[in-house]
């Protein structure tokens, strides 16, 4: 059997509270970062306020429709980034989303790898039918990563974000089990 | 001139308004007792529901309002015998983004096909660009619920995305749409 948790670039792990609460706290420093992940106003969240979360998932545990993920490189053993994904277990669909936190750590192929990871763990291990993720037009690396990995584009919601006073698309992408089947199976040859 | 003589909350045959938390959760709990309207209305499993879960459901759905102001929630009454018929909502309204997704249904049977649909939408497109400012609006809508498909054309609605496969009901797959309608478009329409 495959491992679940180790792909080429980095492995899925997770972090003690304290060290997932340090982290975010420097990487939501970057403007830039929090307007990647998300189309709400950015914020800036306290040391306690992040501490409080992360514990209260600690304790709670994850919930059957919750997995979260903390990513390390293979090389330098790292911590760089997470990876969430929210299960609907009735139609059995998964959404993931996902942050590297260091700009130093973008265009390394990392969220490529943690996509491949993803999609490994989202159709073998969870037996979903479907995998979606959303982004923002202003993300053209995000786009080129998420094509590489087979997620093919189902669409624009337009102009349903606002940016520096203009008006951008959201971009929505999924990919289904057969086909990530059939790249597995082009892969193996 | 500012119009402000045109009715938001009425159209030729139906009157948008509050909650009856006396009368309403009976009504409602009857439209839940048909799994048709159900499965219309949501992908979450359907199950009929009694008057004292409707009742909790109107109690947390206020709280909602008054918490997060980001809902809008009217019940949609005949005007003739204010008869309740139906219930229209303004959601997940994103203020920085102007932002908000519809969602409109029409209880019983009996009352489909009457128009009900397409005055109830008029009026809510109205609160949502001319009162609430709103510079696009969304509505969520299963391949197979092709009256909702239907109406939204009627509006001008764009189908911006098809999430191919993304639910399952009897037994196999169906896409989830997501259509949108933008401010511009509207106006021009309600104008022209």
């Amino acid at each position: 059997m495959k491992d679940l948790f180790r792909g080429e670039l980095v492995r899925f792990t997770l972090e003690e509270p304290e060290t997932s609460t340090k982290a975010a706290i420097l990487w939501q420093r970057d403007s830039e970062f929090q307007r990647l992940l998300d189309n709400n106003p950015v914020q800036s969240n306290s040391e306690k306020k992040f501490r409080e979360g992360f514990e209260k998932e600690a304790e709670n545990g994850f919930k059957p429709e919750r997995c979260g993920f903390s990513v390390r490189t293979l090389a330098e053993d790292r911590f760089i980034g997470f990876l969430s994904i929210w299960l609907d277990l009735i139609h059995r669909e998964a959404w993931v989303g996902l942050g590297i936190g260091a700009r130093e750590d973008w265009s390394k192929g990392y969220g490529t790898d943690m996509l491949k990871l993803c999609q490994q763990y989202v159709f073998s291990e969870l037996s979903m039918k479907r995998l979606s993720l959303g982004l923002f037009e202003y993300n053209p690396r995000a786009l080129r990563s998420y094509e590489k990995c087979g997620f093919r584009l189902e669409g624009r919601t337009r102009m349903d974000t606002m940016r520096e006073g203009k008006r951008v698309d959201s971009l929505w992408m999924g990919i289904l089990r057969e086909e990530w089947l059939q790249m597995q199976e082009g892969e193996g040859k | 001139m500012l119009d402000i003589q045109t009715q938001l909350f009425e159209s030729q045959d139906l009157r948008l308004g509050p909650i009856d938390h006396e009368k309403d959760p009976e009504i409602e709990s009857k439209w839940t007792h048909s799994s048709e309207f159900m499965r219309l209305m949501d992908t979450e499993p359907a199950r009929p529901l009694s008057a004292a879960v409707i009742k909790k459901q109107y109690e947390k759905l206020e709280k909602r309002v008054e918490e997060n102001k980001n809902l809008f929630h009217f019940m949609v009454r005949l005007k003739a015998d204010d008869r309740l018929i139906g219930k229209a909502t303004i959601q997940w309204i994103e203020w920085t983004n102007g932002n908000a997704f519809l969602r409109l249904g029409i209880g019983l049977a009996d009352d489909w096909r009457k128009g009900y649909g397409t005055q109830a939408l008029k009026l809510l497109l109205r609160i949502a660009f001319a009162e609430l400012n709103l510079f696009r609006v969304s509505a969520i809508v299963p391949e197979y619920n092709q009256a909702a498909v239907a109406l939204l054309h009627k509006f001008g609605f764009v189908q911006e995305v098809c999430r191919r496969s993304a639910l399952e009901r009897d037994g196999r797959r169906w896409d989830l749409y997501v259509f949108g309608l933008l401010r511009d478009e509207w106006q021009n329409r309600s104008t022209g």
